[in-house]
């Protein structure tokens, strides 16, 4: 009897004071998912490198990106050839430019397009597609419409027309992609505000007398986050690759400045030279970061969606 | 259909109307005018000039004739920077060029790319299969601009087999690598998104029914799986035609063939504004009826549309 008693106060005790149950949020289920993900894993690591040596391999290097090395000028071809002796790791481009220092700068200009363009259509996009669904009925109509017209025009040729007006300051490139890339996202976001709106959540809140844009932003947009990262690391390499183009036209970044569709467009118009680095070393690093924002990018869609398989 | 097409046109109208006035207010809020240059013009040189192309009219008016213009002379107008040519004449030059090596990529990529995603699809789980998805990852990165240089380096530089630029009338040699360049990103997302939705299809209930039945697979194919198939793929042609369009700019930089796009950026660094929107109109004009286009064969394929 002792025993079963104390059997008996043990099992009382135990579930008196029960353990708090852990339970996994959505997020932590998507971390446990994308980090199954090799492919992707490994494009965060060397996303993440990159990223770095960037920024710190300039450090090494005794050129800046934008000091003409006047020894070689004129005879790039011939002794702009990668080298250690001479600190041109990346060799020079045609005007003699230390190609390791103008990769480094255009790395940074293009990963931050890509991230800070991303920012600004993820902010319009949201906020757009989510007071679309929101209210839905004429507004919506209307809304919806506006965006189908945008999209039915070849924005590259207004985004061009904008640049010449307005100078081409990084700036305005920054704010230019992202305003001319957020109508698939509104697209998206509109779609999934029009299932939750009717949740019971969502009522509670208007029973309770919340303000419809407080409700958007604090009970929709929440729970709209998880696609919307995954768009926007699909989205990332887009407007990387939106930059390259309109940059490789010569009508993107400024000199000094550089980017790596400015780096490819200068390394493609000599390669009839034989000064084959000019073009390979920009070229390498717009594939590998394109190719990691891709993975990460179908990592996180896996991760977040599993039956999207 | 036939009312569904009637509607489908005439909603296309404002939209090319929007176009129009946008394009056109762009160039009215543009500082500065289009002859200004360095050393400066007399005043009065000035306003003769722009009396010439009615830019000292009000806003309205201009807008007016412009419109009036294009819809019922269809005359763009002067070029600001070419002075004894109309942006007809160069639209008319340039157009052919662009439309040529333009329906050939689109002709290919779409070719090329939807048997590829249904074989690939098909032979699920295949070498074929490995092989397609490699390609169509491997070409998301390989976009026009780092195509157009690779082709060069190899055909041209190595082999020495194609020429390396120029156009020569739309001769073969000339139209092959501007064609592969501007397509090959494309095939591979029309191959993939192809390949995703036939697996799904194939996957699906009346599928399974129609091999229960003991049909061939090959009737399956392409009497039952093909058409849902093909729909995720005739909404992405829309978007692909736009990227194809503003991908001819940097073919024409790049390969100096001569079409439209040579003559945009060449009007966008002058500041030839009335050329500027006679391409942009003309472009965006093309995407709407494609995309109109786009919309009917949608519609026949998918019933459900047509309300």
């Amino acid at each position: 009897m002792l025993v079963n008693n104390k059997k008996m106060s043990d099992v009382v005790e135990a579930t008196s004071h029960p353990m708090p149950i852990k339970g996994r949020s959505q997020w932590q289920d998507a971390m446990r998912r994308f980090k199954r993900n090799k492919a992707a894993l490994i494009s965060v690591f060397v996303l993440v490198a990159m990223i770095i040596i960037s920024f710190v391999g300039p450090t090494f290097s005794q050129w800046d990106y934008e000091t003409i090395d006047w020894s070689l000028i004129g005879n790039a071809a011939e002794m702009g050839a990668p080298q250690i002796e001479n600190g041109h790791f990346f060799g020079t481009d045609d005007l003699g430019r230390d190609m390791f220092s103008r990769v480094m700068q255009g790395t940074q200009i293009s990963l931050m397009v890509g991230i800070i363009g991303t920012v600004v259509a993820v902010l319009v996009g949201v906020l757009y597609g989510a007071i679309s669904g929101y209210f839905g009925g004429r507004i919506d109509n209307i809304m919806m419409r506006f965006v189908d017209i945008l999209m039915s025009i070849p924005y590259m040729f207004i985004l061009i027309i904008l640049f010449v007006m307005f100078g081409r300051s990084v700036y305005i490139l920054f704010i230019g992609l992202g305003l001319f890339s957020w109508m698939d996202m509104a697209r998206i976001v509109r779609g999934q505000t029009l299932t939750l709106k009717h949740k019971e959540f969502i009522e509670a809140a208007v029973a309770a007398g919340v303000g419809d844009f407080k409700i958007i932003v604090r009970h929709i947009v929440p729970n709209l986050l998880g696609i919307v990262v995954v768009y926007t690391s699909l989205m990332i390499p887009n407007l990387i690759l939106l930059e390259s183009f309109i940059s490789f036209l010569g009508l993107g970044i400024q000199e000094p400045l550089t980017s790596w569709g400015a780096l490819i467009s200068d390394g493609a118009k000599t390669i009839q030279y034989g000064t084959l680095w000019q073009l390979a070393f920009p070229l390498g690093f717009f594939i590998t970061g394109l190719f990691c924002f891709f993975f990460i990018g179908d990592g996180l869609r896996d991760a977040f969606d599993p039956k999207d398989r | 259909m036939f009312s569904f097409i009637i509607r489908r046109s005439l909603s296309s109208i404002p939209t090319i109307l929007i176009l129009i006035v946008i394009s056109f207010a762009l160039m009215r809020l543009a500082p500065g005018s289009p002859f200004s240059t360095d050393r400066g013009l007399p005043p009065e040189v000035l306003a003769n000039l722009e009396a010439k192309y009615g830019l000292n009219l009000p806003w309205f008016e201009q807008l007016f004739i412009y419109l009036k213009g294009i819809i019922i002379d269809f005359d763009f107008g002067p070029s600001f920077k070419y002075k004894d040519r109309s942006v007809n004449d160069i639209l008319a030059q340039g157009f052919p060029v662009t439309l040529t090596y333009g329906i050939w990529s689109f002709v290919v990529a779409v070719a090329v790319g939807i048997p590829l995603g249904i074989a690939a699809a098909v032979r699920h789980n295949t070498k074929l299969d490995y092989a397609a998805v490699g390609f169509s990852i491997g070409a998301q990165v390989l976009p026009n601009f780092v195509m157009a240089p690779i082709l060069v380096i190899i055909f041209t530089l190595w082999l020495n087999w194609l020429p390396g630029g120029g156009w020569n009338g739309g001769q073969w040699q000339y139209v092959i690598m501007p064609v592969i360049a501007l397509s090959t990103s494309y095939m591979a997302s029309i191959a993939r998104i192809t390949r995703s939705s036939m697996l799904e299809v194939l996957h699906a209930n009346f599928i399974r029914t129609a091999r229960a039945k003991g049909l061939p697979m090959r009737s399956i194919i392409l009497r039952h799986a093909l058409k849902p198939a093909l729909l995720p793929v005739v909404s992405y042609l829309g978007p692909a035609f736009v990227y194809m369009i503003t991908g001819s700019v940097i073919i024409d930089i790049y390969f100096s063939t001569g079409g439209m796009g040579q003559f945009f950026v060449d009007a966008a660094l002058n500041r030839d504004y009335s050329l500027l929107m006679g391409v942009t109109i003309v472009f965006g004009v093309m995407t709407i009826v494609f995309n109109t286009l786009v919309d009917i064969t949608y519609a026949w394929l998918d019933p459900k549309i047509r309300l």
